[in-house]
């Protein structure tokens, strides 16, 4: 079973990429974008937890405590940001898809083809 | 491609890449018994060295500095593009009525609002002493901004938080985590090399240049979340110039 | 060594100090400051490049070298490959805001702002050797070129453009952040060489395959390689011309130079006894990209959605080049990158200058109205005798190199095929009877552009043209460039001075004699295009025979391929699932 939290990413992710795959709305298009990138702040944290380890924080813990991994939770925030950044992108074309296009359903976004 | 097609491929692809993945993850070590050098070194060694307890926060600002530069670059570059995205040129700024909530609501606002403030000012100064830090404390201080539009009203939140105003703090946030490292340079030493004493362990004064960049990115984040939500919000209460007139 | 952080530095804080000042400043300031920031980044990467051309340049952030062989910061590997690129973006980063000058006024400083934080991003993109730090360069270009390439966002093209990438560019990070995670877990470390040294002596496993698929998958999302290419055609015939400008001749290729960037210090070692499988594959896909790429410029007719597929086809070319795994490939595959930059900057802008002039970007009711601007008559044809290869000039030594390479290790039908890929493409034109959709609509925001000088205008067009062109004719290039690629694919060598600070010893120069072969597809590829182009536009002439049966014999499958590209984000997402999985698939049953 040590390798659940591992899978649970992954499904995350299948699940994201599903919904942005099927979607009929924007904004839900942008949510299931989140859920997937979600998965991957599921599989960094996980990768870096050690047993019994504190935050790498030392600021009531004697400097020697074992602690999990700090780099990939530097690694998350970032990721988090950018997830955040994403996601304004996507919903103000989302709203100006409304206003100029009048519409939501990104099937029916496809002036350019073929 | 008709949606069930679309779904069909979908479903036997993502199968497939679904089994890649397990079968990838398969071979991680086991969860909870990760040995990674890089981590276990940074451990032991980012205390001393830069007299921060949140070895986290030691890695953002300084041994990762860069990484966190561009981050603070990318959410910078969104609320440029959303301004530029949801700009709108025919506009009309539709008298917004003001709205007068009960007392009870305005009081807990401006309590909480204050209470977010300087619980936002507190996790961005700590952040490198205790869990926090410049994204975290940022995005507080943002939050006490929205809650002043959710008690009060459009009026009150805009004349707080006018959008010149906003933008030059925010450029002054991200510019000036550039020029910190700017300044190492002409200091003779690497881009973002940490200067300035070092401190004493676990009090404020401590990490060298890290408390500069942690202000710069409070700023920064705190900036682009308000504008963030002061152009969503335009959305809603500025109905703009219908175009067939 | 001061110089390499300002690559990245001088755009971002110009970009920082625009937004606080700019509203304070007049429009022309601003202009200038863009320029300015742009022209010296373009010097500090060619000053880079120059630096670096006996021995790599090795940048630690922060200071943090590392500690027995553990990198603890982030470092930038300056190299005359990736330098070449990085000063590619800010030449053509520089035409762009000359040619936009007055273009962009209605947003006041946005439009620089986003640009020069675009460049900053690619120089660091091309020049880093950390990971996730590339993974960082790589979203903040990202987020810059979403926005920009909805700037015209009261219409429905740039609306469905921008959505299309943003879509599926963030899935193709969302997969590149999974494979690096699951590199991290592997090896502990994000540092390049450190990765390479950790997974050296053991075969390749599971998570390895699939980490490298993921990773590849990542990357060739952002190039454009099919079946992840959909996006690109839908992005760069929406976005404005200066974007495009920047997105066709270096963020694309940009996409490709990582993969060679990851491959060799970090994985070269570990499918070291599997590279042919690995070649076959990514020669495979670089043939498939560059005959679809080809096939579909073939059947546009608005221009820049031409000039899109027809990247999309060179996309296909480097990658087989890359792919190739050779030395002389690389070397090979960066100068036609860079010569393809130039020219298709030049043309790009090219169109822009017809659509200034002429506001109409369909070629057929362009016909005649090359006097409206003659300069960009000439500029195109320069443009596509440059693109098709035309011995000696421009991509000529590149082409030559790959086309060699590819006679070495027994690649040789590749260069037939790339030539096919590179004619099709550039017989630009339409064939009336396949397609059913009105001319494509307006495309240029409705605002109007300032008024320019005709040098402003033209002047950027044909100096990425001249540059591009005459690339060919610095002495000695092929050999060095092979000597170069020799040095970034050295990994013992590499790991050596990055981890530990000892230089390698400089390695001669050789020479290279092209022989007669390259000048051969040079003169079938030109002399291919310009029949294509003179059969599309005066196919009405040609007797009914020779144009019926043709026509009947590639109306269906050409109609499938069209009905593929349907615009729709979903359909994307589906295909760029199916080609991660079977990118995957591939590798795990042939590496082993």
């Amino acid at each position: 079973m040590s390798y659940l939290p591992y899978a649970l990413a992954v499904w995350i992710f299948a699940v994201g990429l599903y919904g942005v795959v099927r979607s009929r709305n924007l904004v839900h298009l942008v949510v299931c974008l989140s859920v997937a990138q979600s998965s991957t702040y599921v599989l960094l944290l996980s990768i870096g937890y050690v047993n019994r380890g504190t935050a790498p924080i030392f600021a009531d813990v004697p400097k020697g405590t074992r602690a999990v991994d700090p780099v990939v939770q530097a690694l998350t925030l970032t990721d988090v940001v950018v997830s955040v950044t994403v996601a304004a992108l996507l919903l103000a074309l989302a709203i100006q898809a409304q206003r100029h296009a009048d519409t939501t359903d990104p099937d029916e976004l496809s002036e350019m083809h073929g | 491609m008709s949606r069930g097609v679309r779904s069909g491929l979908f479903l036997v692809s993502a199968a497939g890449l679904t089994a890649l993945l397990l079968w990838a993850v398969a071979d991680l070590p086991d969860f909870g018994h990760y040995r990674g050098p890089y981590g276990k070194v940074l451990n032991s060694v980012a205390v001393g060295e830069r007299h921060t307890t949140n070895v986290v926060a030691a890695v953002v600002f300084d041994y990762r500095g860069v990484d966190t530069m561009g981050e603070e670059f990318i959410l910078f570059a969104s609320v440029m593009g959303v301004a530029l995205l949801l700009r709108n040129p025919h506009r009309e700024r539709r008298q917004v009525p003001v709205r007068i909530q009960s007392d009870a609501v305005r009081l807990a606002g401006i309590g909480f609002a204050a209470g977010l403030l300087v619980l936002g000012l507190y996790v961005v100064a700590h952040g490198y002493l205790t869990p926090g830090g410049g994204f975290q404390g940022g995005v507080v201080l943002a939050s006490a901004f929205v809650l002043v539009y959710l008690a009060g009203d459009y009026h009150a939140y805009r004349s707080m938080s006018p959008t010149p105003a906003i933008d030059v703090l925010g450029a002054t946030g991200a510019g000036g985590y550039t020029v910190v490292g700017i300044v190492s340079l002409l200091l003779g030493s690497a881009f973002l090399h940490n200067f300035g004493p070092l401190g004493t362990t676990g009090k404020l004064a401590s990490g060298g240049s890290i408390p500069f960049l942690n202000v710069a990115s409070a700023l920064e984040v705190s900036a682009a979340f308000v504008l963030l939500f002061s152009e969503f919000l335009d959305e809603l209460v500025v109905r703009p110039k219908a175009r067939s007139e | 060594m001061v110089l390499v952080p300002l690559v990245v530095a001088i755009p971002l804080v110009a970009a920082a100090a625009l937004t606080a000042m700019g509203q304070f400043l007049g429009r022309r300031v601003d202009d200038l400051t863009g320029i300015a920031a742009a022209v010296a980044t373009t010097v500090v990467s060619t000053m880079l490049l120059l630096r670096s051309l006996d021995h790599d340049l090795v940048y630690w952030f922060g200071g943090w070298t590392p500690r027995h062989g553990i990198a603890l910061g982030i470092a930038f590997d300056v190299e005359p490959l990736s330098a070449g690129i990085a000063a590619l973006a800010g030449a053509l980063m520089t035409a762009s805001f000359v040619f936009a000058w007055r273009y962009f006024d209605e947003v006041g400083t946005l439009f620089h702002v986003l640009m020069l934080v675009f460049l900053a991003a690619m120089n660091g993109f091309a020049l880093s050797g950390d990971l996730f730090n590339m993974f960082v360069f790589f979203e903040l270009m990202s987020v810059c070129a979403f926005a920009l390439v909805g700037y015209a966002i009261e219409q429905r093209a740039p609306l469905q453009g921008a959505i299309n990438f943003a879509v599926t560019n963030t899935v193709g990070a969302l997969l590149l952040l999974f494979g690096i995670a699951l590199v991290y877990g592997r090896t502990g470390a994000l540092n390049l060489a450190q990765i390479g040294r950790a997974l050296d002596g053991r075969p390749p496993d599971g998570l390895l395959v699939v980490a490298f698929a993921l990773l590849l998958t990542g990357f060739l999302v952002k190039a454009g390689a099919v079946p992840f290419h959909f996006w690109l055609s839908d992005a760069y015939a929406a976005a404005p011309i200066p974007v495009c400008v920047v997105l066709s001749g270096v963020m694309s290729d940009l996409g490709l130079h990582a993969v060679a960037r990851i491959y060799w210090p970090s994985f070269s070692g570990v499918f070291a006894a599997d590279a042919g499988s690995l070649r076959a594959i990514l020669v495979g896909s670089g043939v498939l990209t560059a005959l679809v790429g080809g096939t579909m410029a073939f059947f546009q007719r608005d221009l820049k959605r031409l000039l899109a597929f027809v990247t999309i086809g060179h996309v296909g070319i480097f990658l087989a080049g890359i792919g190739l795994l050779t030395a002389r490939a690389l070397g090979g595959t960066t100068l036609y990158v860079l010569a393809d930059g130039f020219v298709k900057g030049g043309l790009f802008l090219a169109v822009g200058i017809l659509l200034r002039r002429a506001r109409d970007g369909d070629e057929l009711r362009l016909r005649g109205q090359g006097g409206v601007a003659p300069m960009a008559g000439v500029a195109f044809l320069l443009g596509g005798l440059g693109l098709a290869g035309l011995p000696p000039f421009g991509t000529f030594p590149g082409s030559a190199l790959i086309i060699r390479s590819a006679g070495d290790v027994g690649y040789g039908w590749l260069p037939p095929l790339l030539a096919a890929g590179i004619f099709l493409g550039l017989g630009d034109t339409d064939d009336p009877s396949l397609s059913h959709e009105p001319p494509a609509a307006e495309e240029e925001p409705a605002h109007v552009p300032g008024r320019v000088s005709p040098p402003l205008l033209f002047g950027p067009a044909l100096a990425l043209m001249v540059v591009g062109l005459g690339l060919a004719f610095t002495p000695g290039l092929a050999g060095r460039a092979t000597q170069w690629a020799q040095r970034f694919e050295d990994r013992p060598a590499h790991t050596a001075e990055l981890l530990r600070g000892v230089a390698p010893r400089p390695a001669g120069t050789p020479a290279f004699h092209p022989g007669a072969a390259p000048y051969v597809y040079g003169a079938i590829s030109t002399v291919g295009a310009v029949g294509f182009a003179f059969f599309g536009l005066y196919r009405r002439r040609l007797p009914a025979l020779l144009r019926r049966v043709p026509g009947r014999l590639t109306a269906g499958p050409a109609a499938q391929l069209k009905a593929l590209h349907s615009g729709v984000v979903g359909d994307y997402v589906a295909w760029l699932t199916f080609g991660a999985a079977a990118l995957g698939g591939l590798l795990a049953l042939t590496v082993r």
